[in-house]
């Protein structure tokens, strides 16, 4: 306590920071960043993280396309996004700083590498002048520090060749920053002989010697004019750990199979930003979890479908190509009326499209990327803690509905981490599965009155052989059937089975005044630029709220009467306006769009400058109208 | 759907008892009635000696006049959508290992739209049982070549003749690693139950061809040697241990082509041969060369050969798998949810 308290002394207090750690993609920039975030983490601040990584394994060395960042947003008060802004770059090479430099806040500060600033790594980065020595980073404070050099005089005694101790150069960084910011280095050592300890000692040494260097380094240059504190936040009571979309997403299926009593079965085919889903299930063997890593996208959605068929908990996780290669047989799920829930971790498409960059642009195909009329149910977790939750929502509903189910996460959230509370047993839903055994009632099509769901039927139960299968239905015995009557009553029973999930959900909730002004309403990874930038209008005194669709198909009950409730409503999308299209379709409001497609999330600032400019100008009509009449006299 | 007023003792079974109430809809004289009613004269006898229950029984097909099989057949059944029934096939035989799945597909099926879900159940060996009815035409969609139809066919779709060589069901299995492989004809009803009761018997992916005729858009693809009367000289059966003898007489054999450096196979009287240098079948060799060479003989120049190529254990995907979740669970214990969700590092917000 007392070294904390003589550390405080001359430490400015500070809400929060942003920090971009940026570099080459071989220099650990992930881990910088993960690691940072996680002593962030463990020091109480609430958390938001945004990594960025090239599509390329390795693009060559010090080239543009080659630069990775991390960002991190930490703060003692309640934060939703990883910031707009950094305050702080730390970029390891000319490249690094080139890509970032345009982001960083006015007067931020630039944590140098100066080591790589040699001339044939400027030529690498497009630097025909070195930015040191003209007017690129005035107004920036700039620290060059010799961070490849000092990494390699600092890991000398633990006998490690020259490319093998200058790979420690991201932890000399670390050191560095974790003086910056007030922190001690403990948590970081441990993790270190975590990763290390035993198979590599000599890196566990090295890069020990690399992290305490930073840390005395900045401790004893007096280059930094101070360090920054930032106190704990004010987070709900309970025992936290941090978290990443992915990792909850699998989490959540793990926690339906062990509430349902039902075997989870995960097939999938490799695929950017999915693949995290396969790797975390397929360490759960000790909870009877099978998966399979399938010869295609298809094999795995019939795999998830033949699973679901024999009684499993069937899932298949992928991105936009592969949901395109998943549509016909998910098209079967509909018609055989199965449970299995389909994980789409959209990236920015079309056709390859953006592997490693986010977007929200598959929500129309959710909704209706299959031949005929084959309606499912769609949800979408709000941010990286929420998947666990929705994961779970996806089963309980497949389940109870024999419906597929698609859940839209995105690469912004299963990247993106923050902390997450962690549940009780008690808090946690009870999930009924119920095989149908009753031979007196053999009909597979016969449905719940309520629900309207089919039972689910599993092979083995005896005296209730059946046939099921892509062909139509006739209702009732599931019999093949061409009827035309039959078929009209077919689709509008499978429609009306997944409009009664409405039924089963959440009513939406509003955040702010339950009528006025502005509604901006989002879905998916959207939900924390959104809920930052209308606090910041609300406490400018503008009649304003937000509230966040986490379920799509069927959605809440009231939401057409939350959208009347205001004289505008605003729907910013990571695409070219998607739900609005069915929100208007649906309701017959002029809802208006804020559409970005950069792959990349919205800014806080983004959303503000939208709320002012529709709140500013007292509507929007008028604007639409100058601008269409600007456009018409060109 | 024909229900079971009383569960019947799996020792008991009839024939009837696996024939569903739909109407078979295959046209008359399809190839496909023979395939049907051997399936469903052998069952009870698979039943017996595997001591299974019917409900433990699951038919899964593709798309194609073949796969609507499962509708005939008074067992559990699901017709899948065109070329994905392996994989449907997988994920219920994983998940349920004391099922007993069937896949039934064809030519186009199998080996154009589904080929690539064929080979990985194949070499995967996923403990299911296809059937491949071979016809050597599209029927359902009315009369175009399939992959296996041969080079020059003319079709619908190739009125000028197809420009493709086809593909051969049976060295395609076995280069695939198939644990069994077999070939039949569907109007030979003692080979054709023989071979579905050896099926049913083996652990692992098994792939058996039948040849099926068409009369509709191709009849008389197979006339040539499944024909009865051509039998005895144009096919050789194939028989563990035992020489590969043909003919009326019986007096045929083949033996290692000199004249190939002993890569193929050349035909020879008996008599001509002495008995030490006959070739013995062995369908659980090791290796698959001798398989590979009879499957790949072509069937203008030598007689057919039915019967069982291959027939050998191999670890199955689905042991394997629940080998891992044992050992997974005797290493790290039975998992708790709330123990996993606490993992890692955690911290306290009081």
């Amino acid at each position: 306590m007392t070294d904390n308290n003589e550390l405080k002394r001359d430490s400015i207090e500070i809400e929060g920071a942003v920090i971009r750690f940026a570099g080459d993609s071989g220099d650990g920039i992930q881990v910088t960043g993960s690691l940072f975030t996680h002593g962030s983490a463990l020091l109480g601040h609430d958390v938001s993280t945004l990594p960025d990584f090239p599509a390329e394994i390795r693009a060559p060395v010090g080239t543009l396309p080659g630069v990775s960042s991390f960002q991190l947003n930490f703060s003692s008060y309640d934060i939703h996004t990883p910031g707009d802004q950094p305050d702080v770059l730390v970029a390891m090479n000319p490249a690094a700083l080139k890509v970032n430099l345009g982001e960083l806040a006015p007067g931020g500060t630039i944590i140098l590498n100066s080591d790589s600033f040699t001339p044939a790594d400027l030529a690498k980065a497009d630097y025909a002048v070195d930015p040191r020595e003209d007017l690129t980073l005035s107004g920036y404070q700039v620290y060059p520090i010799p961070i490849s050099s000092m990494t390699v005089n600092a890991v000398a005694p633990s006998g490690l060749g020259i490319k093998q101790a200058s790979l420690c150069k991201n932890m000399f960084t670390l050191g560095i920053v974790s003086w910056l910011y007030d922190r001690t280095i403990e948590a970081i050592i441990v993790f270190i002989d975590k990763r290390y300890g035993n198979s590599r000692p000599e890196m566990a040494a090295a890069n020990k010697l690399a992290l305490q260097a930073g840390y005395n380094y900045a401790e004893t240059v007096e280059m930094f004019t101070g360090k920054f504190h930032v106190s704990a936040a004010n987070l709900p009571s309970g025992t936290y750990r941090r978290i990443t979309g992915n990792e909850a997403t699998a989490m959540g299926v793990l926690a339906a199979s062990e509430l349902s009593g039902r075997p989870l079965f995960y097939a999938s085919y490799p695929i950017t930003p999915a693949s995290d889903i396969l790797h975390e299930l397929s360490k759960l063997r000790h909870f009877g979890v099978r998966t399979v890593q399938a010869e295609d996208e298809i094999a795995a959605m019939g795999i998830a479908i033949g699973a679901a068929y024999g009684g499993s908990l069937g899932l298949t996780g992928t991105s936009g190509p592969g949901m395109a290669l998943k549509a016909e047989a998910i098209g079967l799920a509909v018609m055989a009326e199965l449970p299995v829930v389909v994980l789409n971790v959209q990236r920015g498409g079309p056709s390859t499209g953006l592997p490693t960059k986010t977007e929200q642009a598959d929500l129309l195909q959710a909704m209706f990327g299959r031949n005929g009329e084959s309606p499912l149910a769609v949800i979408a977790p709000s941010g990286p803690a929420d998947c666990f939750y929705m994961a779970i929502e996806a089963f309980r509903l497949a389940i109870k509905y024999m419906t597929p189910v698609i859940y839209l996460s995105d690469g912004y959230i299963a990247n993106g981490s923050e902390p997450w509370r962690l549940p009780t047993q008690a808090e946690l839903p009870v999930i009924n599965v119920k095989f149908h055994t009753d031979t007196e009632r053999p009909l597979p099509y016969a449905r719940d009155p309520e629900t309207l769901a089919r039972p689910w039927i599993i092979p083995g139960t005896p005296g209730l052989e059946h046939r099921i299968g892509g062909l139509e239905k006739e209702d009732g015995t599931g019999a093949v059937s061409y009827d035309s009557e039959n078929h009209q009553i077919m689709v509008r029973l499978r429609a009306e089975k997944i409009q009664r999930i409405a039924n089963d959900i959440p009513l939406l909730e509003v955040h702010g005044p339950k009528q006025g002004d502005l509604l901006v309403l989002g879905w998916g990874s959207t939900s924390g630029a959104i809920r930052q930038a209308v606090d910041r209008a609300s406490k400018k005194g503008l009649s304003i709220a937000a509230a966040h669709l986490r379920y799509i198909n069927p959605w809440p009950l009231n939401l057409g009467e939350v959208l009347r409730n205001y004289r505008h409503v605003l729907v910013p999308e990571l695409n070219s306006g998607q739900l609005r299209l069915l929100l208007r379709a649906e309701f017959l409001i002029d809802i208006i769009g804020l559409n970005k497609v950069k792959g990349r999330p919205f800014l806080t600032s983004e959303i503000e400058a939208k709320i002012t400019e529709i709140l500013a100008g007292q509507g929007t009509r008028q604007q639409k109208r100058k601008s269409r009449q600007q456009i018409a006299s060109r | 759907m024909t229900i079971q007023e009383q569960p019947v003792n799996f020792e008991n079974y009839q024939r009837k008892d696996f024939s569903s109430d739909s109407d078979v809809r295959w046209c008359p004289g399809c190839g496909d009635y023979s395939i049907l009613a051997q399936m469903q004269r052998v069952m009870p006898a698979i039943c017996k000696e595997m001591q299974i229950p019917r409900e433990n029984i699951a038919f899964i097909s593709g798309i194609g006049c073949s796969s609507r099989f499962p509708y005939y057949m008074n067992t559990y059944g699901f017709h899948t959508i065109h070329g994905r029934a392996p994989t449907i096939a997988t994920g219920l035989s994983l998940s349920r290992p004391e099922l007993q799945v069937w896949v039934i597909t064809g030519d186009g099926d199998g080996l154009s739209i589904g080929a690539n879900h064929l080979i990985h159940a194949l070499r995967r060996n996923i403990n299911i049982k296809i059937l491949l009815f071979n016809n050597r035409i599209y029927g359902l969609t009315k009369g175009q070549y399939s992959p296996t139809s041969e080079l020059g066919k003319k079709t619908k779709s190739s009125p000028m003749g197809s420009m493709e060589t086809p593909i051969n069901p049976l060295t395609t299995a076995i280069v695939s690693e198939a644990t069994f492989v077999a070939r039949a004809i569907a109007t030979d009803s003692k080979q054709l139950q023989d071979i579905l009761l050896r099926v049913a018997k083996h652990k692992g992916a098994a792939f058996i061809e039948i040849l099926q005729n068409c009369n509709v858009f191709n009849d008389g693809a197979f006339d040539d040697y499944a024909d009865k009367s051509a039998r005895a000289e144009r096919t050789v059966t194939l028989e563990h241990g035992k020489p590969l003898v043909f003919g009326k007489d019986r007096d045929k054999t083949f033996t290692l082509s000199p004249t190939s450096a002993g890569l193929g196979l050349d035909i020879v009287k008996m008599a001509d041969l002495p008995e030490s240098e006959l070739i013995i079948h062995n369908e659980s060799a090791d290796h698959n060369y001798l398989a590979r060479l009879l499957a790949s003989l072509d069937e203008d120049d030598y007689p057919v050969p039915l019967g069982v190529f291959r027939c050998i254990d191999k670890p199955r995907y689905g042991e394997l798998l629940d080998d891992q979740i044992k050992q997974a669970t005797l290493n790290q214990g039975r998992g708790v949810l709330m123990d996993h969700l606490r993992a890692g590092d955690t911290w306290q917000v009081n």
